[in-house]
This record gives C-alpha cells, structure tokens and sequence, in this order.
C-alpha cells in the first residue's frame, strides 16, 4: 500500500466515521456536545492534576495551618494564591479539587473495567456453557440485582475494616472502595453479553468453525465481543456516572477514602462542617464540580444509549 | 405450575442459606466478638471462660446450625455498641424506614407518573425541557448534597421545616409508632421523604416516558386514533394503562432499593430508622446488626423477588419459558 | 380532645374494615386527623436538648465516660456529688470523717427512696461498692479492691484502707449508689456486659435516687426523663421532663438549634459559635473545660508498631518525644482550628486542678530544633508512625490530628492518620484491644479532679495487660514518679503535698511523657428562653437548668 492510498484509506475512514448515525447525534445535539467537551476537560484535567495544580494537597509538608478558611480569591480576605479559597487545614481548594476529582475519576474507572471485565466474562461463560454453570451465575446475578448497591458496597467496606483494621488502611482504601462498587455493578454486563453470547452461539459460522476444530470459544469471544461492544460501552457510560456518585456518597458516609487523601465526596463531607459558619466554599465547589461531572457523563450515557437503540429517537 | 413455585421457593431458600453463612462468616471472623464484649481489666482466663460458655470453640459447622437456628427464631445476639438485643433494636426502628420508604416511594409515584405521562406526549414542549432537566439533574445530584441543601435552605436560612428526626410519635398497635398523625411528624418527614424520593422520582418518569413513546407507536394505539377515539381517552385509558404494568413492576422491585438508600437519607436527617442503625454499625464494626440487616434485607429482597416472578408466571403465561430459562 | 385510644380504635376499624368502608370513613378520618394535629408538644416546661453522641447504655458501671455517667448523675447520685463549681457537697451521704488516717466514715442521708420506692441504707452502698469492683465493672478506679466496706448500722458506713487516703472520696460523684433489691430481682446484679447471652435489665431502665427518673430509653434514638417528684432535695429547676436525642452530624445539630427544635446543644463546633450568637433568640455558652487533650506515645514495647523503623521504638529516645513537642506549633491550632476556644498546655491537668501550674510552661514551637534532635536520635530520614485518633470525641478532634499529621511532615515524621469513630477507637487503644497502637490523641478528665488520679492513671507503670494503671495507653514509665504518687495519696498537708505533686511533675515533663496540646472551652448552644449553669467538666445537669415559657 502506498502513501497515498494509505491516506485515502485515512480519510475514507474518518469519512465514514463523521458519516456514521452516531456521530451525527452527536454533533445535532448541543447539549451532547457541551457534556462531550466538559467530560473532556475533566479527564484532561485531572490526567494532568499534578502539573495543572498549583500545590500538591497531599504532601502535607507543603500545607500550612496558618493557610486555612481562605476565602475564595474575588471576596474580601481572599488570597490570590488560592484561587478557590482553602479547606480547614489550609489546603489550596482548587488543588484539592484537581486531585479530589481524580480520586473519583480513577475509582469510577477502575471500578467499572473491573464491573465490566466480570460481568463479560462470566456472561460469556454462561452463555457458551448453559446448563448448571448457566443457571448458577444467571441465579447469583438475579439475586444481586436485588440488592442495590450500596448496600453491597457499604457491606464489602465494613468486612473489610474488620479484616484490614490493623494494616494500613489508607493504602488499601481506594481499592477496597473499587471493588466494593464494581462488584456491585457487574450483572448488567453478563446479561448484556450472555444474551448476545447465546444468539451467536448457533449460527453457522460458529458451527463451522467448530467443525474445522477451531476452538469455539475462540471464535465466540472475537466475534460476541464487537457485537456487544455498543450495549456495554453504554452500560460503562452510566455506570461510570453512578460508581462516582456511589464513591461520592460512601466517601460523605465516611466509610470511603481517607480524609488525607480527599475525593468529591470527603471535600463535601469536611465542607458540611462549615456550611453554617460562613465558610461555604468548602463543601460548595466540590459538590458543583461533582454535580457537573455527573450531569455530563450522565448526558452522554443518554445520547449513546439512544444512539444505539433506533427504536427511541 | 406448582412445580415451578416449588422450584422457586427452593431457590429461594438456598440463597438465604447462602446468604446466612456470608452473615455468619462475617459475625465469626471479622474482628474478635470477645475483644468487643469485655471490660478493661479482663483477664485472658476470663476471656477464655467467655469463649467457651459463648459456644466459640464449639465445631464450625455446629456454630453455623446454632446460627441458622437462632436467625430463624429471630435472635441475632446482642448489639455490641448498645448491648441490646439487636432483634428488639432492629423493630423499633423498621416502622421509621418503612414509614419514609412508603411515603417517598409514594410521592415518587404520585409526581414522576403524571411528568412521565407529560414528557412522552408533548415532546418538544418547553415544559417537558424543562422537567427532562430537572430530572437530569436529580439523578446527577447526589441524595446526600440534596438533603444538605435543603437543610441549609429550609431549615436554617427560612426556618420552616425541621432539619432532623420524625417529630413526635405515636403509638399504634403495640409497638408501632408512626409521625403521620402529629403535625411535627407531618412537617418532619417533608424534607426527608423528597430527599430520598427525587431519585425514584426521576427514574419513574423516564421509565413512563420511555414506555408512552413506544406504546404511542404501537398499532394498537394508532388503530385506536383512527377509530376517531378522543386524544384523552387514547392516551389515558389506552396508552397510560398499558405503560402502567412495568412501571408498577419496577417500583415494586425499587422498593427494596428505596429502603437501602434510606440509609442516605436517614444519616443526614438523623431519621431514627434501621438505616441510620445500619451505617452506625458500619462505622463501628457492630457486627451482629450488620449480620442481622444483611440477613433481614436479604430476606426481604428475596420475597419481593419470589412474589414478583410468580405474579409474572401467573399473570403472563408468555414469560414461562423466558423467565425460567434464566 | 381526642386521646390515643381513639385513633388506635379508629385504626383497628381500617384496618379490618374493607376499603369501601374506609371510603366513608374519610370524612370522620379527616376530623380525628385534624384533632390529632393540633395535639402539639404542649407539654410544661420539657428541655429538649442533643449531645453528638448516643447514650448507648444506663448502667452506671459499665463506661468510664464523662457523658454518660454526668447524665446519668441526673437519675442516679453518689453519696458525695459537685455543685455548678465542681465543689464537693454532701448528697446521699450527710456528712463523713475520718476516724483514722485509714478509716473514714460516712453518715447517710436518712429518708432517701429509690425511683421505684425502695428506702435507701447501709445495704445498697455495700452492694454498689462490690458492684463497682467486679470483672465487668469499667469503673473499678473509683473504689480500690484492696478498701474494705464494714456496715456499721443502716445508715453508717466505714471504709477501711490499707494505707491512709485522705482523697478517697474525690471520684464518688460519679460512684453511683444502685438499690440492691432492685438489681438481685431484676437479676442485674452483674455489670451489664455485650456476652450477655439474655438482656440485661441494667442497661436499659434506671433506678437511682436523683431529681429525674428515665421513663423511656430508646438506645440511640432518645431518652425521655420525668421529675421525681420525691426527690430528698428541693430541685433548682422548673422542669417537668427533659428529653435527651443524639444528633451526631455537627452541622444537624447546628441547624435544630437555629430553627428552634432544641433547647440546648452541645458541643457547639467553635466555628459555629458565631453564628448562633448571631442568630436571634440562641445564645451560646462558652466556658474553661477541665479536659485536656494530648498525645501519647508508645513508650513500652521494643519494636514501634506500624512503623518503617524495626527492631527498635523511636519514641523511646527521649529526643524524639521532645522533638515532637516542639514540632508541633500549638497556638496556630488554638487560632485556626480552635477558634481561640482553647487554652495550650504545659501540664496534663488544667490549671483550674493545680495552683502550681503556673510554674511551668510550654517550650515554644521550634522545627528546627526539633529537626536537629531527630538527627541527634538517628533519625535524619525521619520515620513513619500511625497516629490513632477518634474523630467524634473531641472539639476537632479530626480536624488537630490532621495538623498534627502535617506539622510532624514539616520535621520528618511520616504519619499515617487512623481516625475512627470513638468506640472503634477506644475498642483498638485501650487494654482490651492490647494497646493496639504507638501514636494517639486522647482526652483525660481526672475524675477526682486531683493531680493524682492523672499521675496513677496516665503516668504510673504498667504492666503488658495493664494491670498498675490501665489507661497509661503508652506505657510510660519512671518509678520516681511512682513514688512520689504513692507519696501524694497520703500526705495530708496540702502545701507538701502541692510540693511533691510539683515535683512529680517536674520529672514527667523533662521525660516528655506525653505532649499535653490543650484544654478545650466548653462550647454550648442554647434558646434564649433557658438560663443554665454550666459546669466546667462539660456535663448537663438537669437541676441547674430553668426554662422560661
């Protein structure tokens, strides 16, 4: 192939691509392109947290106490250093909410790849094996969709204090808080997959397959996958949306991530401290930074789930 | 048919059983129950003695059976924070959830049903936008930040409503209490019920919405338009009737999740119910009332699951073969 | 009117009634519901009050804490109790004396009845006594087990120690006299403990002898108490019930005085107090509070736990301790954390208990120096440690391990911060959880409000279980200061005795024990219509509150 082709190659793909529905529902829809552009911002910024953001609230070496109760910099007494004004211990808000965002960014991902990669995989297994396997993973699956998930995650949380009480809690925090979420999340995925698992399985080519004795499961997992790849990327979309509200919330319980290491959800937990005594900010910017996360993830599990299901628009 | 209920109640019952030894795993393993139990100045014989007449070194698999058995006849030990029984704390405080879970769940209906209805019907009107956005934004928001703002805006700023608590009870029935017959028990259940409802709220109305879309299409419907039947009666006896199903289904089914977020809600209003006990136990690793919600709620999931497939089964032959494929 | 009864028949009728009957019914429904409103809290003079804690049980005996035993002071008394001063005055006893430096006597207030009728005697203190002193017991310091109990007639009582005392008394406000037949026939004989297999009725109803009995306890939930109408004592009060709620969230608690829910709040979070003042028709109450609060450190065991450094305790070097100290700059923490509403500390007792605090004095905040003692220790790289701290105990509790945490970054001093709630908290520091930490920040309110419960109970040595002084969470320990203590309890005259507490002290601050970092203010908010006295160890007592309607 040469240059050329390759680069007509190029643009005929992105041709396509800027031809295809769902790029086009997108760009029709204002509001799904304000949700795309603000998502973007968020991940960048938060990607890049350590650069972008003025202090590290972390290192606690750098945060002074004499710092504290800044108001935002545009009131009376406020200070330009800090932009957004500064906590009750004296760390730049702004930074705070740079890496508090981040927190709730990784945790929402991690925990839908690990929803995800369970609930595809055992919704391929149970659809490519059926039978007792099939109605053991179908029944645990049912059972779970019953019980929402926060109760599954503050559950998973509490065992896991009593278990973990004597190490160091604070490292494993995050990753106790992924999994108590994800694993709450996991069922949607394996219906989703097994559904589409079953309806592969008998058709011809997989039948072919198997008879030129390629393992079938081979063939099962590359050509299930793509076919599911829409319905579980909109699955992952709102779920993303819901594990960061969900950490949010474990986090305001006080049962999430520690107070040295702040996501949304513990800013918003110390701000409400100080919610009376004038000192808003603390508890405010977080929960709109939350709130516009959300709402923007939100906005675009919505244009992809009626991209992708005709029937609606 | 019978063998089909048959099947189900066995399922049924061999997740409680799974679910029993999750609670008991947890009960026996996390934390020492000793170390929770004794005063400062025990000794390791005393603690020792305690072990014994406690029944813990008795064989794993009869501590499971005394467990089983105990949880059946309603006895989960005694709180470790309170040293109370947790089955007679549990009691008193399930008549406060059940009471805000009922009347948000309700409120849920009574608003997202008739919005839903709108929002299907006239799509492009400004209202609708409107009622799209605000639901947008209550599934956004998380419940926590919304009971503190509403606390900050009509609690302390315009002093109307109180911030937290059922406001006075009354006793009904024994061991019943309820706050809907006093006027303080009134005003108090305002902010927590929409607090825990906004969520149902707007779930319930995409779902209506989402179901009068499609029904609209239906032939059904377009045959019941060209029969020159009046926009009203299509829409309401026509296409309202067949969206209700799901939708009565799925609140059914949320009933379980309403009381689960309860725990939010009860937090941040100090609502006395299970939830707020739940989360307490949580924090302070109260182990036998966490065991005892799990079991309760499971058991509560499960019956409300049980009764909803048979109610498919029995309502809807078409579902047999779906459903028990499963 | 329409009582109770009504609606509960009503409701009987809906209950069994079909629904097209409760359709006729609404009208009447409707009429019985109106009637049912405007049955407002009417009741005469009911303080509602919140603490941010549950008073999770009511047997006196079982937790040695400054919140449930001062509340519970409002049903139960001791035969000695302390006025809105802190003074000692007479209460079930009438007056006592010491017979010999190793006999005291005390005579008991005649004509005195429990809650449930019972007269109160001799019997009921010989039981209380034995009770206070069992395995159960959280409060065995208030009665040493070695004392013997000797009935003299029905209402004298002498108490013979094996050395002389001529403090014991001072803790008994909080030794709560419990009738006897009442606890033999509610079989409540033992300390309510969790292994308890069958509740145990003393943990959730009272039978004292004070101005107010509990009428119903709803353990976490609320606490409703009624005057005692025969009270042997003419009350202070105007009350006719107090019900107690814990509302634990600050900012709730906050909002419920504001919007004129509750009567009395406490604690107040110091950033809060302004608004409350602000706030017409609140006020607040602020005063000196004889807890102080400070950080232990394990001094006992060979190897730190939780930490980078193995094989050996750095805090066992007394440069470390003292680095600690100075690293930490504990004015700041009064300004910005406290709200000024806390006094730094040179000692572990607050100056109000000792006239001879005066003397000593706080080395001034000084990284540098503490740096160069880190290096002098072998500590150049610093060292990691976790620091265990409750985070609903104190006034900010969280808030000063935070700053803690980040000034000993400033030095060098990797801390992890562990902050738990209380019970959690305790459950893992104290001896039943085997001192299970290096690092904590604690509060101590000696309860004989005397030097000496603070040098036996935080400063005496211990052993690995905790036998010697139990609450010495970091095993301090320096036998001079021992001596001295066993010195203390026995001298009569207070000038030496003020010498050799001086003394004590002395050496406990050049050891750097512990790092005392300050007296908290009590912080109260209340509703301008009740007038309160405000007793500096932060307990409420019910008899020193009025309320104007």
């Amino acid at each position: 192939m040469n240059s050329t082709e390759q680069a007509t190659e190029r643009q005929s793909a992105i041709r396509r691509l800027l031809d295809h529905d769902i790029t086009y529902s997108f760009f029709r829809s204002k509001v799904t392109v304000i949700a795309g552009i603000v998502t973007l911002i968020y991940f960048i910024a938060t990607l890049f947290a350590p650069i972008i953001a003025p202090y590290d609230p972390f290192d606690l070496s750098t945060v002074d106490l004499l710092d504290s109760q800044i108001p935002p910099a545009w009131m009376a007494n406020g200070d330009p250093r800090f932009v957004l004004g500064t906590d009750d211990q004296g760390r730049d808000l702004f930074s705070a909410i740079l890496y508090g965002s981040r927190v709730s960014i990784s945790v929402g991902f991690v925990s839908v790849a690990f929803a995800a990669t369970l609930g595809i995989f055992l919704g391929l297994v149970s659809g490519y094996f059926g039978g007792r396997i099939d109605a053991v993973i179908m029944r645990i699956a049912e059972v779970q969709l019953t019980f929402p998930a926060i109760l599954i995650a503050l559950l998973i949380d509490g065992v896991a204090r009593g278990v973990f009480g004597e190490l160091d809690r604070e490292q494993y925090a995050f990753w106790i808080l992924a999994f108590a979420i994800g694993l709450s999340f996991w069922v949607q995925y394996a219906r989703t997959v097994r559904a589409s698992t079953l309806v592969e399985k008998n058709k011809e080519y997989v039948q072919a397959a198997r008879v030129i004795g390629i393992p079938s499961l081979v063939i099962m997992v590359r050509h299930v996958l793509p076919n599911v790849l829409g319905p579980v990327l909109v699955i992952a979309t709102i779920n993303l949306a819901l594990a960061i509200v969900l950490e949010a919330t474990l986090s305001f319980l006080g049962v999430g991530v520690p107070a040295t290491q702040p996501s949304l959800g513990t800013l918003i937990r110390i701000g409400n401290n100080f919610l009376f005594s004038g000192e808003w900010w603390i508890a405010i910017f977080p929960g709109l930074v939350l709130a516009v996360l959300v709402l923007a993830v939100n906005l675009l599990g919505d244009w992809l789930r009626d991209a992708l299901n005709p029937k609606l628009r | 048919m019978i063998t089909f209920i048959l099947r189900r109640v066995m399922q049924a019952f061999v997740v409680m059983l799974v679910v029993a030894l999750l609670a008991f795993t947890m009960f026996r393993y996390v934390g020492d129950p000793i170390n929770q139990m004794v005063g400062v100045e025990t000794s390791a014989e005393q603690k020792e003695a305690l072990r014994d007449r406690l029944g813990l070194n008795d064989p794993i698999v009869e501590q499971f059976f005394h467990f089983i058995a105990d949880a059946a006849q309603f006895d989960f030990g005694v709180s470790y924070q309170f040293k109370q029984p947790v089955s007679e704390l549990i009691l008193t405080r399930m008549p406060a959830t059940l009471e805000l879970s009922l009347v948000s769940a309700f409120l849920a209906l009574a608003i997202g049903i008739p919005m839903g209805v709108y929002t299907g019907l006239k799509r492009e009107a400004w209202l609708s936008k409107i009622f799209l956005t605000v639901s947008l934004i209550g599934i956004s928001l998380p419940t926590f930040f919304i009971g503190i703002l509403l606390i900050f805006i009509f609690s302390v700023n315009l002093q109307w409503l109180p911030s937290f608590g059922r406001g006075e009870v009354v006793t009904l029935w024994g061991s019943w209490t309820t706050g809907l017959l006093t006027e303080s028990g009134l005003k108090a259940i305002i902010l927590p019920s929409i607090t825990l409802g906004l969520f149902q709220m707007t779930l319930i109305m995409r779902l209506v919405r989402a179901e009068m879309l499609e029904v609209i299409r239906t032939d059904y419907i377009k045959f019941a338009r060209a029969r020159g039947l009046p926009d009203r009666s299509v829409h309401f006896r026509h296409a309202l009737k067949n969206t209700l199903v799901p939708v009565i289904t799925i609140t059914g089914l949320q009933l379980g999740s309403i009381i689960a977020f309860a725990i939010i809600t009860e937090t941040v209003f100090q609502w006395p119910g299970m939830g707020l006990l739940f989360l307490q136990a949580v924090q302070n690793v109260d182990i036998p009332i966490m065991a005892a919600y799990l079991l309760l709620t499971a058991f509560l999931f499960i019956i409300i699951n049980l009764v909803v497939d048979i109610l498919y089964f029995v309502i809807d032959p078409r579902l047999r073969v779906e459903r028990s494929g499963l | 009117m329409i009582s109770i009864n009504k609606i509960q028949v009503l409701y009987g009728k809906i209950n069994y009634n079909t629904l097209r009957n409760l359709l006729t019914r609404t009208g009447r429904f409707t009429t019985v519901l109106l009637g049912v409103m405007l049955v407002s809290q009417a009741h005469a003079n009911t303080l509602k009050y919140a603490f941010q804690g549950p008073l999770n049980q009511l047997d006196p005996y079982s937790l040695n804490e400054t919140f449930t035993l001062t509340t519970l002071s409002n049903v139960y008394e001791g035969l000695i109790r302390r006025g809105p001063d802190l003074k000692i005055e007479p209460a079930l006893a009438e007056s006592w004396e010491m017979l010999e430096p190793t006999r005291w006597r005390f005579y008991l207030r005649k004509g005195v009845s429990f809650h449930n009728g019972n007269a109160f005697t001799a019997d009921d203190v010989a039981f209380s006594a034995d009770r206070i002193r069992s395995a159960q017991s959280g409060l065995t310091d208030r009665l040493d087990p070695a004392v013997k109990v000797d009935i003299v007639d029905d209402y004298t009582v002498d108490f013979i120690s094996p050395t002389p005392n001529p403090i014991l008394y001072y803790n008994w406000s909080s030794w709560f006299i419990m009738d006897k037949e009442w606890a033999e026939e509610n079989k409540a004989v033992d300390v309510t403990s969790a292994s308890d297999k069958n509740q145990n009725f003393a943990a959730f109803h009272a039978n004292g002898t004070g101005p107010f009995r509990i009428v119903e306890h709803e353990a976490g939930v609320r606490t409703i108490f009624k005057k005692y109408e025969a009270w042997w004592d003419t009350p202070e009060h105007n009350l006719s019930a107090v019900e107690f709620i814990p509302v634990l969230s600050s900012p709730t608690r906050v909002a419920a005085l504001l919007s004129s829910e509750l009567d009395l709040i406490y604690p107040v979070p110091v950033q809060d107090l302004s608004r409350i003042e602000a706030n017409e028709g609140t006020r607040t109450l602020t005063g000196p509070e004889l807890r102080t609060i400070f950080l232990g450190m394990d001094q006992y065991r060979d190897e730190l736990l939780y930490s980078n450094i193995k094989g050996k305790n750095p805090f066992k070097d007394n440069r470390v301790r003292q680095a600690v100290m100075l690293a930490i700059d504990i004015d700041t923490i009064k300004k910005k954390i406290m709200r000024t509403q806390s006094t730094p500390s040179a000692l572990m007792i607050s100056p109000y208990l000792f006239s001879g605090s005066t003397a000593f004095n706080r080395p001034r905040f000084d990284p540098g120096r503490a740096r160069s003692l880190l290096r002098e220790a072998g500590y150049e790289n610093g060292f990691s440690v976790e620091l265990d701290c409750p985070n609903d105990r104190y006034v900010n509790d969280e808030a000063i391990c935070q700053a803690v945490v980040s000034y000993l970054a400033h030095v060098g001093i990797d801390v992890t911060l562990n902050a738990q709630p209380r019970s959690k908290f305790f459950a893992k520091v104290l001896a039943p959880g085997g001192y299970d930490t290096s690092f904590y920040l604690l509060g101590w309110t000696p309860s004989s409000f005397d030097s000496y419960n603070v040098l036996h109970s935080l400063h005496s040595c211990r052993s690995d279980t905790g036998e010697g002084s139990p609450f010495n969470l970091g095993g301090y320990c320096n036998e001079k200061v021992d001596e001295l203590a066993a010195q203390i309890l026995s001298q009569n005259d207070i000038e030496k005795r003020n010498a050799l507490i001086t003394q004590a002290y002395e050496l406990t601050t050049m050891d750097f024990a512990y790092v005392p970092l300050h007296q908290q203010r009590l912080a109260w908010g209340i509703s301008d219509k009740v007038s309160v006295k405000q007793r500096a160890d932060n307990g409420l007592i019910f008899n020193y509150v009025t309320i104007d309607n």
